[in-house]
């Protein structure tokens, strides 16, 4: 008897032992294959020109601070500009998308009124349209209503995100109990308060997901800007340094200056996850209602 | 000329379906403007900005404002694009392959009365880029790139061969130096450079595309561009000279490293080559182009860009002012050789440069040789949908480099892929 449970025990042992090690290797693995290209642009920010295309790909170089200062002296600082017009786009457009996504997905999830459905089915199928394919007809728009080359061109079309949309309805849906609301009718508050007081509470861990989306995805985007700016004193970081890369076939791309402003460019990504994470707290509303 | 002219604005209506149609037939001069005028410029000439600054200073009723763009066929499409929805910039870099696509969408402005002075200040070679062979003057030429061999004199010596005088001796030299040395290869075949291939057959006399009455003619695959291409292909095939494209960090990497020893290239190549292969400093030197027969002479382009002034530009007159500022003063040309390293295209422009090179510095002749090369350069006119053409070299190259299987084909399929493209567009193909 006292045998058979120990190998009971063991068997399950065996099962377990390789199967949490095969989840970690794996997870060891992911890590490794989105580590790996960043910690190349980390070496090779390090590189300067002469040493970026002769020595090994690994072995850092010495010229880390010499690209940085060349990168803050391009152009008069060019690049700096280009930052903060980038922190302007994804940070104001990030805050505006939540916004609307926000409301819209807690009404989209809370009231029943007619053309509900039909509002939701026509968000999912927007979800669907890739963004790249309205860039050129939104471009011609902007230009119709004189709005090209602004920085409302480049915010405007990315405030309205059928995906952050979506995400708000179907967070509203499980983090605010109907009953809840219910509560607050009962005790006199308005649909503003509602909204105000106990939606908004809930729905915050989905509202940083949402802002975070918006905000990478605008950071990164480079077509829309690339199409709906002409003035290089609007360009975000993303068509800033493309203009290093592409300097024309009688010039040499500036390949030092390109890694150095993409290393740049991702430190205030990786500042805002580390600060934003701890407002992922779920189960918020546990707790809040009897079931 | 005339029914050249007339058959170049026809066509361009054909194709512009959408667009403002009007051929720009009623070019009179156009009148100063009144009060101060603001232009915008989109180019990708480094350190224009500061060019450009001593304009404004000089003349501060025609303030012109730079916004720096990425260069290439992606600023030709926004470019268009930006004409097509009303918004274009005043002036434009308009490299001289892609001038033809903005006159045929009627995207730029005929400057034939703002440039009557100027013409007098470019070659005839030169100046036939802009006009298209037409009489009309489509932009002011800025740059030229009069194209000439590169090659490590150092590495010669050791591998113990001469500047080859022909291609046959270039190939000659190219099974040399492989067999001394199996990781060093002469040169390689990019098939990534249209343009380079493209300078290549102009300087064997190639002419692509040309109007002939009320019709184009497209001729790529003519005998000039198919020995250019039996001769690469050939080399390719026979594993002698290395099929990877420039500009790679590859490419940099066996520059850098004296595994190529010779680039065929154009006269802004010491820029990239001081860029990217800073530790052959002083070891290269540059050589007219190896040529097809003993005694000729002769060299192509390869690029090169012109300033065009936007057909829906409110501000012509002035907008042309400056680029014939730009392009033939001399104290704006020495600017643009100072600060914006180009070789500008004005005849009295190649006598501003005077000092070699830093990373020429062993070869103190250096700008005299380019003189000279430059003034056997072969005109050649663009066609309207250069950039279809240069899609099919990259599609057909690309792929009978990786089989080594000669380049006839591919030339071929450039011939197919053009001429259909114009036919789509409406485009009148002489037989």
């Amino acid at each position: 008897m006292a045998a058979a449970t120990r190998t009971a025990a063991h068997a399950a042992m065996r099962g377990a032992l390789p199967l949490g090690f095969t989840s970690t290797a794996v997870l060891l693995l992911g890590a490794v294959y989105c580590l790996f290209p960043v910690s190349w642009v980390l070496v090779a920010a390090t590189k300067s020109k002469a040493e970026l295309f002769s020595i090994s790909a690994f072995a850092p170089g010495t010229g880390l601070l010499s690209n940085l200062a060349d990168l803050a002296a391009y152009r008069d600082g060019v690049f700096w500009l280009w930052l903060l017009n980038t922190l302007l786009y994804a940070g104001g457009g990030a805050l505006l998308s939540t916004v609307v996504s926000t409301v819209s997905g807690y009404t989209l999830a809370k009231y029943r009124f007619p053309g509900r459905n039909v509002i939701f089915n026509l968000l999912l199928g927007g979800i669907l349209v890739p963004a790249v394919v309205l860039a050129i007809p939104q471009y011609l728009l902007f230009s119709t209503v004189g709005l090209a080359d602004t920085y409302w061109s480049v915010l405007l079309p990315q405030i309205l995100h059928p995906y952050g949309i979506y995400l708000a309805r179907v967070y509203a849906g499980a983090a605010i109990p109907d009953t809840l609301l219910e509560a607050g009718r009962i005790d006199g508050a308005g649909h503003g308060t509602l909204l105000r007081k106990v939606a908004l509470p809930l729905m915050l861990p989905g509202m940083v997901t949402i802002f975070l989306f918006q905000f990478v995805a605008i950071w990164n985007n480079f077509l829309l800007p690339y199409i709906m700016l002409g003035d290089d004193q609007k360009f975000p970081l993303t068509v800033g340094l493309y203009t290093l890369l592409a300097a024309g076939a009688n010039q040499p791309s500036l390949y030092n200056l390109i890694i150095t402003g993409a290393l740049v460019s991702i430190i205030p990504l990786i500042a805002l996850f580390l600060t934003m994470q701890r407002y992922w707290r779920t189960d918020l509303s546990s707790g809040a209602v009897k079931h | 000329m005339r029914t050249n002219r007339l058959a170049l604005a026809a066509l361009a209506v054909t194709l512009a379906a959408g667009c403002s149609g009007a051929p720009q037939e009623t070019a009179s001069p156009s009148k100063a403007p009144a009060g101060p005028v603001t232009l915008t410029y989109w180019t990708w000439v480094p350190n224009m900005d500061k060019i450009v600054k001593v304009w404004n200073a000089a003349n501060p009723d025609i303030t012109v404002t730079v916004s720096k763009q990425a260069g290439g066929d992606d600023a030709a499409a926004k470019f268009l694009t930006a004409a097509k929805a009303g918004n274009p910039p005043d002036l434009v870099q308009a490299e001289y392959q892609m001038l033809p696509s903005f006159v045929a969408a009627d995207a730029v402005a005929d400057l034939t009365a703002e440039t009557a002075q100027a013409k007098a200040e470019f070659g005839e070679g030169i100046w036939g880029l802009v006009t298209l062979g037409t009489d009309a003057v489509y932009a002011l030429p800025q740059d030229s790139g009069p194209m000439m061999l590169y090659y490590r004199r150092d590495l010669f010596d050791k591998f113990g061969i001469e500047v080859p005088k022909t291609w046959q001796e270039y190939g000659e030299a190219a099974r040399t130096v492989h067999k001394k040395d199996p990781e060093v290869f002469l040169g390689t075949f990019s098939s990534k450079d249209p343009g380079s291939f493209t300078g290549l057959a102009q300087q064997a006399g190639a002419q692509w595309w040309s109007i002939s009455g009320e019709s184009w003619k497209v001729a790529i695959n003519d005998a000039a561009t198919t020995k250019v291409a039996d001769f690469w292909g050939g080399l390719v095939k026979e594993g002698v000279i290395d099929g990877q494209p420039y500009f790679t960090p590859e490419w940099n990497k066996a520059l850098n490293d004296g595994k190529l020893l010779t680039w065929p290239s154009a006269v802004w190549g010491p820029g990239v080559l001081s860029s990217n292969a800073p530790k052959a400093k002083g070891k290269w030197a540059i050589a007219p182009l190896p040529q097809w027969s003993a005694g000729e002479n002769s060299s192509g382009f390869w690029g090169g860009s012109s300033t065009a002034v936007a057909e829906k530009s409110p501000n012509r007159a002035a907008a042309a002012k400056f680029a014939t500022w730009l392009n033939t003063d001399p104290e704006a040309l020495e600017l643009l050789v100072k600060e914006g390293a180009v070789y500008p295209a004005a005849t009295k422009g190649g006598a501003l440069l005077t000092e070699a090179p830093d990373y020429f510095s062993s070869q103190p002749d250096f700008w005299q040789q380019v003189a000279a090369i430059s003034a056997t350069a072969r005109g050649f006119t663009f066609g309207p949908n250069v950039n279809v053409t240069y899609n099919a070299f990259k599609d057909g190259f690309d792929q009978a480099v990786q089989d080594k299987a000669g380049f006839a084909a591919a030339v071929g399929k450039m011939q197919e892929a053009t001429l259909a493209d114009m036919r789509k567009s409406g485009f009148q193909i002489a037989p």
